[in-house]
This record gives C-alpha cells, structure tokens and sequence, in this order.
C-alpha cells in the first residue's frame, strides 16, 4: 500500500460516509477517527520521505518532497487534534441550540473533505490541480462558515465566497500565463503544468509572461493569504464561523495559499533572474504586518482580533520567504509551524471561553482563571507564545527574521518592530483582563477538550529551545529548496 | 490554418467582447442569464473553430464540456433558480450606464496594452485575443462591483470565468484536460453552494439585495 494514496483516500472517504451515515450520537468520534487515520498515514509518508528522499507518484502527478512533507505532516496533525477539540465544542453548541442535527451532518462531512482539499493541494504536482483544490477548498468551508444561519455569518460567508473567488479567478489567469510560458518550452499538454518539470527548465521559461503570471498568481493565493489589502473576507470569515473552523482556517488553509504563492515563486524567481519576485511578496508582507497590527488594537471581538493576528503572522512569513536565503527561509518555516501550532491552540481556548460568556465580546469575558484555571492558563500561555515571548518557538523564528532583516534590509527593521510592538501591547492589553479579575460565567456541559491545546503548547515551547536535529535538517533541505 | 479560421475566431471573440458589454448594462436578470448563455455559445464556438483549424482534437472535448456546462446546465440551474426564489422579473436600477461603458473602454484599452507583448510569443491562430479575454475577465469583475443583486453578482462571477476560459484557448491550445475537468467540476459545485446560500440569505434577510450584507464593518 502506497501512503500517499491512503493519505488522500481517508479524507475523502471519510466525507461522504460521515454524509451518509447521517447526524448521529458518534459522527464526532468517527470524524476524529478519520483524522487521526489520516495523521497515521501522513507520519508514514514522513517516514518514507525522510528515509527515501522526495517522490512522485501516479505518472508524477503527485510529488513530495522535504518542502510539503513537513506541510502536510503538520496540518495532518492540527486537523486530528482540532477534530478532538471539536468533540466537547459541538456537542455544547447543540446543547445552547446553535447547531442542529442537520447542520452538525454538514459540518463533520465538510470538515473531512476540507481536510481532503488541503492535502490535495500540498501533495500535488500540477499547478492546475493546485488551482483546483485551491477552489475547492473555499467551497467546503463557505457553508461552514454560514452554518449558524445568523446575518453576520451569511454575511460573512458571501464576502468568504465573493471575494476568494475573484482572488482565486485571478491566479487562474497567472495559472493559464504559466501554461503559455511553460508550453513554449516543455511542448502542449500534460507536462507543462508539472511543477517538477518547470523547477528543471525555469531559466527558460519567458521572463516578460513569468513576471506578468507571477503578479497574478500571488495577488490570488495571496487573497487567501489574507494579504492586506486583499484581506477582508479573513476576520469576517473567522469571527462567524464555529471556533475550530477558525482554528483550521487559521492555522492551515492560509499556510497552504502561502506554500502555493512559494512554489510559485521559485519558478518565478528562476525565469526571472531578478529579485522582482522577492521585492513583491516582500512589500505585501511588509504592508499586512503593519496594518493588521494596527487593525487588531481596535477589534472589540475575542476572534476578530486573533484573525487580525494571522494576517500579521502570515504578513511576517510573506516577508521572510521574500527576502529569501537560507536562514530567512528556515525561519519563516520555523514560523509557519509554531504560528499553526500555537494559533490553533489559541482558537481552542478562546471557543471554550466565548462558550461560558456566551458572547464573543471582549469586554463581557472576564475572570477565567476563577471558572476554569485551565482554559485561563491555555488562553494567557498561548497569548504569551503568539506575542513571541521567550521561550516560545515564535520567539526564535521572529528573532531570526528580525535579524535577517537588519542585515539585508535594514530599513524594513523599525517597521516590523513598530507592528511587532503595537500588536504586543494591543493584545496583552486586551487579554489579561479576560484571564484575570472577577467573573460571571457559566459551566460548560460538556468537559473542555484542552489537551490539543496544551499539546500544541507544548510542542510551541518544545520548538523555542530545542529542535531536534532530523527536524532542523529537514527545515534545512527546504529551505535550501526555496533558493 | 487558413486565414477564414483566424478571421472567424476574432469574430467570436468580438461577439464575446460586444456580450461582455450587454451584460454590464441589462437590468433584467432573465436577460442577463440569456446574454451569459451566448457568450458561453460564443466560447464554445471559437473553441470548435481553434479545434477544427488546428487538428487539436482534445479541444473539442474542452468545446463539449463548455457547451453542456455553460449552454446548458449552469443557465437551466439559473433559471429554476430565479424562478424559485421568484426573482425572475426583477429589475435592477443601475445608475450612471453611460460611466460605466467609458470605463469598460479604458478597461479593454488597459487589456489590450497588457496583452499586446505577450501575445506575440503564442503560436496559437488566436493569439490576437488574449487581449479580448482579460478584457472581458476585467468587464465581468466591473460588473460584480456595480452591482447590488445577489444573482447578478453570481453571473458576473460565472462570466469571470468565461473570460478565463477563452483566455486558455487564446494563449495556448487549452489547458491540460485533467485540470479543464477539474475547473469544471469546480465552477459546477460552486453554482449549487451558491444557490444553497441564495435561499439562506433570502430566508434571513427576505430579499437578495446585498445592500444587507454591509454591516460588518473594520472597526
């Protein structure tokens, strides 16, 4: 058996018979089942990399290599532990009436094919496919996202729809300008859209279609990125939506339009021979760091305000794959895993929270800590780690791209600086008071999951002091593959 | 390739262009979805056209999943779509259609500067109308701003990709059938997410206009 195909087929097996196995007592023990089943096979196909070296697969329309095993390792992960999160979560939204039998169907089978979609897009090979999946992931969260039926959350699903689709219009044409560049040189059909293939003849590709397909390609991944200004659907879509759809939304979908805008710019960068690409994705990253940092000292809503802080982290990541080499490389990989790791951790704690208020409302959650230590711990360390406190392991990687930065870049510095500084005061303002104090909420009816989130924790703090070497040499080989 | 081909495929992209246009002017919605199956008509054809000049036989499939797909299938679901939701007679007041044509020229001006030297690297018979299809890529997205009616944004959305599509058949001889398939397997499920969510939003709101949909704001 191939672990790459059990990979994919889990997910996607798991979809439909959670749809036609209907809403029962079990759906949220089978759909953590089908997760952790797919984590199995995902820490398998990381063995065979790691043992074997990269592979393809089915006539090379699949392709793994030390880039998107790590990817596809982590986010494998993160959809088995939120699954287990989402267990006591959605059981307490149908106690409070806010999810039906219908509705709680929909969910569990979406949640799996969303699952599928991502995974699709990191394992394959074809950057049309890559489009594909792309889309396809949208379309099964957007009905998640409306799932509660409220205004705001239609709303916030229209905007998730429009606007996603539009961005996502738009790397279709840089897809198709890909196409046109790439069948001048490897011939029509088949191939020419293998990334593989293209990464091997990029010098020969046209510089003046590569350059316009390239500002296509990130101003539509980059959409899903969240890159400010294209980031509006981003905090509707993660303030309306039930907490572990944020949770994935957050800590996955926006890494994998991150890894398709990197893959792309390789080729970019290859046919190119300027640092025009780099120079791009460096400006957006700059730009949505400072305005989300500036958006998120304003937010009066506990998960509009840790929506504007992924824009910030992803703002720092587009940054750091900008500016390129080696050390910026492995830090913004370093960043993507502790930004997905902590960040879904944060989600998980703040659903808990909003739970026991019953609002979402920043000023109406207080005292945490009085009701339930745990939950309050999980919020304050999380808060703590994802501001980049020492020991935590966004603290190295912000460390190493602030460093990189002063040498290669000193004028960008004071700019990440000033946006790392206001989002630090806008949120430790913000959350301490929620942690600390007196109290008014109420018990929950079902226990709270928090070992996902003081495992994510955990490894977060594990990755600020130690990486341990197959990981860092793996980190390494990636970052090597980025140029 | 004979220069009939050539002279054909320009003018199925002209009527594609001129249909773009109708489009950012019809009010009614049951006009509108009639003006988007003839463009699809349009695509269909210069595909068949590229195909048969060309030898290309993979496009005529591309032809036949269009045609059924953006003909056929997508309209038919529109049209049970509005009726259902009893929008079919609606009329939309747009303001200022005289600016908006101005500024549908500087788009396609725009488009064709853009498209002007990089067509000259395509060997297709249509290479001249790369520039017609991000224009009409351009006109649909302009159309999705001027509007305040859901089931029109959805239109400008479907015709989006009509553009993208002829794109693909002016630059190169279509995309790789394995990812045709995969965007039209995409666009399909979109359209019945799209009308599921239709009828929640009528459900919350009692009407379609997204003029509702503006309340989350930055703050």
């Amino acid at each position: 058996m191939d672990p790459l195909a059990i990979l994919l087929a889990v997910p996607l097996a798991g979809g439909f018979s959670l749809w036609a196995l209907g809403e029962r007592d079990s759906a949220p023990e089978i759909n953590a089942a089908f997760s952790f089943a797919t984590f199995m096979a995902a820490a398998w196909l990381t063995e065979d990399v790691i043992s074997t070296g990269p592979i393809t697969a089915f006539h090379e329309q699949f392709f793994v290599d030390p880039l998107n095993v790590f990817l596809v390792a982590l986010t494998a992960f993160v959809a088995f532990t939120t699954a287990l999160f989402s267990r006591p979560y959605m059981r307490t939204e149908r106690e409070h009436g806010r999810m039906t039998p219908a509705r709680l169907r929909l969910y569990h089978s979406m949640y799996q094919l969303f699952t599928f979609t991502m995974l699709l897009a990191l394992t394959t090979n074809n950057m049309g496919i890559l489009w594909v999946a792309m889309e396809a992931a949208t379309l099964t969260t957007v009905l998640l996202v409306s799932v509660y039926r409220t205004a705001a959350s239609l709303e916030a699903a229209w905007k998730y729809f429009i606007l996603c689709g539009v961005g996502i219009a738009q790397a279709l044409f840089g897809t198709i300008l890909l196409y046109f560049a790439a069948e001048r040189v490897l011939g029509p059909q088949g191939d020419a859209l293998l990334w593989t293939h293209l990464d091997v003849v990029k010098h020969q590709l046209e510089p003046a279609i590569m350059s316009l397909s390239f500002v296509f390609l990130l101003v539509g991944y980059g959409t899903k990125v969240g890159l400010v200004p294209l980031h509006n659907w981003l905090p509707d879509a993660h303030a309306e939506g039930p907490t572990p759809i944020s949770a994935v939304l957050s800590g996955l979908l926006l890494n994998v339009a991150l890894y398709s805008v990197i893959r792309c710019k390789v080729l970019a960068e290859g046919a190119l021979d300027s640092r025009f690409a780099g120079n791009m994705m460096m400006g957006f990253g700059l730009v949505s760091t400072l305005a989300a940092a500036f958006f998120l000292s304003r937010q009066r809503d506990i998960k509009r305000m840790f929506a504007y802080s992924s824009i910030e982290h992803m703002g720092l990541m587009t940054f750091a794959f900008g500016m390129g080499g080696p050390i910026a490389n492995f830090a913004g990989l370093l960043h993507m895993t502790v930004h997905s790791l902590v960040k879904s951790a944060i989600f998980f704690a703040v659903g808990h929270a909003a739970q026991k208020a019953g609002t979402q409302v920043m000023e109406d959650i207080r005292g945490l800590l009085r009701v339930s230590p745990r939950v309050g711990w999980g919020l304050m360390i999380g808060t703590l780690a994802i501001l980049g406190m020492p020991p935590f392991g966004v603290f190295a990687s912000e460390f190493l791209i602030l460093t990189t930065a002063m040498r290669e870049h000193a004028w960008a510095t004071p700019l990440l600086l000033l946006a790392l500084g206001v989002a630090f005061a806008a949120i430790l303002r913000r959350v301490q008071p929620m942690v600390f104090g007196e109290t008014t909420l109420r018990r929950l009816p079902y226990q709270p999951a928090l070992a996902p989130v003081f495992i994510h924790l955990g490894l977060g703090l594990m990755l600020g002091l130690y990486i341990p070497p197959y990981l860092a040499a793996w980190y390494q080989q990636a970052a090597k593959l980025l140029g | 390739m004979s220069p009939f081909a050539v002279q054909l495929v320009n003018l199925f992209a002209a009527a594609m262009l001129l249909l773009a246009f109708a489009m950012l002017s019809q009010r009614r919605i049951l006009a509108l979805i009639h003006l988007y199956a003839l463009q699809g008509l349009a695509l269909s054809a210069s595909t068949v056209t590229v195909a048969w000049a060309t030898g290309q036989d993979h496009l005529y499939y591309s032809a036949a999943i269009t045609f059924t797909l953006k003909v056929l299938l997508l309209p038919w679901i529109l049209h049970r779509l509005i009726r259902r939701l009893s929008v079919k007679w609606d009329v939309e007041t747009l303001i200022n259609i005289p600016t908006m044509m101005l500024v549908g020229i500087v788009l396609v001006v725009f488009s064709f500067n853009l498209a002007l030297p990089i067509s000259e690297f395509s060997r297709s018979i249509a290479r001249g109308t790369l520039g017609i299809a991000l224009a009409c890529v351009l006109l649909s997205f302009l159309m999705m701003i001027t509007r305040s009616k859901a089931v029109p944004q959805v239109i400008g959305f479907l015709s989006m990709e009509n553009g993208l599509f002829f794109a693909a058949t002016s630059a190169t001889y279509g995309m790789p059938m394995v990812v045709e398939l995969g965007i039209a397997l995409d666009v399909l499920v979109g359209m019945v997410i799209l009308g599921v969510f239709l009828f929640q939003i009528r459900e919350q709101f009692d009407s379609l206009d997204i003029h509702h949909l503006e309340k989350l704001k930055e703050d």
